[in-house]
């Protein structure tokens, strides 16, 4: 018998959505859809998406060093992901520097991920929900925890939205304007860090580009100002975890599944009906008479 | 000294040298770029002239000597110097509006919530009507041609009613007619504001017409000299290295050219 079969629609879908398990995840999801929403524009801009993947697998040690020390499992993520991030951050600005540095960090945490994992023992069960999250066994603990680091990444942006905008589109005339460009990046990547915390637990390492980097890609189809950027991407990562969580009341699925496909599926449809627009197409001899196309 | 109401030099070297990775990039700089100036800053490669810009804006610290930028010591985030850095536009992506670019650089190191006031709006249309953007100011930056886009970047560079304009290659990648529109640009802004403008460049023919200065930088010394005296033959062949020609047409016209001829009958 395929395994396709078990797959069956829950007539009881609306009842599992209001059970308290429900609850938590459509809470947790809901935050870190609003921080990743939020950061998505600055890791495109940055060309930190290399790093915001990187950090997501820097945390995977954290998580089963935890479990081997006995310590909680968010604790361990986020001293990984802060301290991974912090690092990445300290090395060259250069984008070439920091994708090797980024690189060599990640095959180090990989390789003590699988270190502590053996050494812990931890089930199958720890290894796939940190990789894959699970969404459904966010526990109250676990919330408050979200509740503070959403808190932090949102104050802290609506202090440093505009210089953090001039300074990731802009960095050389920032620099020269007086905006501490380097202080800046330091502390994005710290807001990143405790972003992906989050989003690990929602949607596990490797899944995370669908709410921190999907959102914001779909967004920038339709919007180049980034306050607007910004809230059309929270409001697709809220679609897309509320969405995956009904869908997967519905079939019995993990909701990973569900939110990551609904995050692609709209960046496709954005990308289909746009068609280009947007993307790297020079104007024609404007009107006005300023300006040949011309393109080297 | 500065007489009263006088302005005070755009830019005063006095023996300076710039060390960079433990290197000398140059040495025994001494020269002064009176205020309302317009100077081309030219050499080869790697000589430094885009390291002398940093020196003015304050990202880099003079190794000896001393630098006064618009009468005072060089300082990071001086809002009376507009700048363009090299190979500007082409790293501005599509993620942001030529007006929000021009915005930023009015109000780009604020931080906290506060939005843009209508008065603030004003002086970044303002900018975008002068350098001719306003009809585009709503695209993003990688959809218009390299004309546009330096158009965009001045607009920045101005916004704030800068009193120096240090622009690095602006002509790069453009093609004649382009070059001939951002120069007359500048020349409308050098006349109206009284702007100082300070322009590097490899090719000075296409600016010839508004340079009043250049400064060239020859065996690892930066020199100042007034533009006639700079555009000849002699030093323009040591400068390059290669044989340079000094062509004047009968209408007054001044350019330069290769003089290297084929040997070959």
């Amino acid at each position: 018998m395929s395994a396709l079969a078990a797959v069956e629609f829950q007539s009881n879908w609306v009842e599992i959505l209001q059970s308290p398990f429900m609850r938590n995840a459509l809470v947790g999801g809901s935050m870190v859809a609003v921080a990743a929403g939020l950061l998505g524009y600055f890791v495109i801009t940055r060309q930190n998406a290399f790093a915001a993947h990187a950090l997501a697998h820097i945390g995977f040690p954290g998580a089963t060093g935890a479990i081997l020390v006995g310590a909680p499992v968010t604790l361990g993520l986020t001293v990984f992901c802060v301290g991974g991030g912090l690092l990445i951050g300290l090395f060259g600005r250069r984008v070439a520097d920091r994708e090797m540095a980024t690189g060599t960090i990640l095959a180090l945490a990989t390789a003590l991920g699988v270190l502590f994992a053996s050494l812990a023992s931890a089930n199958a069960g720890t290894t796939t929900s940190v990789l894959f999250g699970n969404l459904l066994a966010i526990s109250a603990d676990q919330l408050v925890v979200f509740g503070v680091f959403t808190a932090a990444v949102v104050g802290t942006l609506a202090v440093l939205a505009r210089p953090l905008v001039f300074a990731s589109v802009d960095p050389a005339v920032a620099e020269a304007r007086g905006v501490p460009v380097r202080a800046l990046g330091l502390a994005f990547v710290v807001l990143l860090a405790l972003t992906i915390t989050m989003a690990v637990q929602v949607v596990g390492t490797l899944l995370l580009f669908a709410l921190v980097v999907t959102p914001a890609a779909t967004a920038l189809r339709i919007t180049a100002r980034p306050a607007r950027v910004a809230a059309l991407a929270v409001l697709l990562a809220l679609g897309s975890v509320w969405g995956g969580l009904v869908l997967s009341a519905m079939v019995d699925l993990p909701p990973s599944f569900f939110i990551v496909s609904l995050a692609v599926l709209a960046w496709v449809v954005v990308l289909a009906t746009s068609g280009g627009r947007g993307r790297h197409r020079p104007q024609r001899p404007a009107a006005h008479g300023h300006g040949v196309a011309q393109r080297t | 000294m500065t007489a009263p109401g006088e302005r005070p030099p755009a830019l005063v070297l006095d023996d300076v040298s710039v060390v960079r990775g433990g290197l000398t990039v140059w040495a025994q700089g001494s020269f002064t770029v009176r205020a309302g100036a317009v100077v081309g800053v030219i050499g080869p490669n790697g000589a430094g002239k885009t390291t002398m810009f940093q020196l003015a804006l304050g990202l880099l610290p003079a190794a000896s000597g001393r630098v006064e930028v618009l009468g005072a010591p060089p300082r990071r985030g001086n809002r009376r110097i507009g700048y363009v850095p090299q190979n500007y536009t082409a790293a501005l992506g599509d993620a942001i509006r030529c007006r929000d670019l021009v915005t930023l650089g009015l109000t780009g190191g604020r931080f906290g919530l506060r939005p843009t006031s209508p008065a603030e709006r004003a002086r970044v249309d303002a900018a975008l009507e002068r350098v001719g953007a306003a009809p585009y100011a709503e695209r993003r930056m990688s959809e218009l041609s390299g004309g546009q886009q330096q158009r965009v970047a001045i607009a920045q560079a101005i916004v704030d009613d800068a009193e120096l304009l240090l622009l690095d290659e602006p002509l790069a990648n453009l093609d004649l007619r382009n070059q001939q529109e951002i120069v007359r640009l500048l020349g409308e802004l050098h006349r109206e504001r009284d702007v100082t403008i300070m322009v590097v460049a490899h090719d000075l023919n296409p600016l010839l017409p508004v340079l009043t200065d250049a400064v060239y930088l020859l065996d690892g010394h930066p020199h100042h000299d007034t533009i006639g005296e700079v555009v000849q033959e002699e030093l323009l062949t040591h400068l390059y290295g290669t044989p340079v020609g000094v062509v004047r047409t009968a209408q007054g016209d001044l350019f330069t050219r290769a003089a290297w001829r084929d040997p070959r009958p």
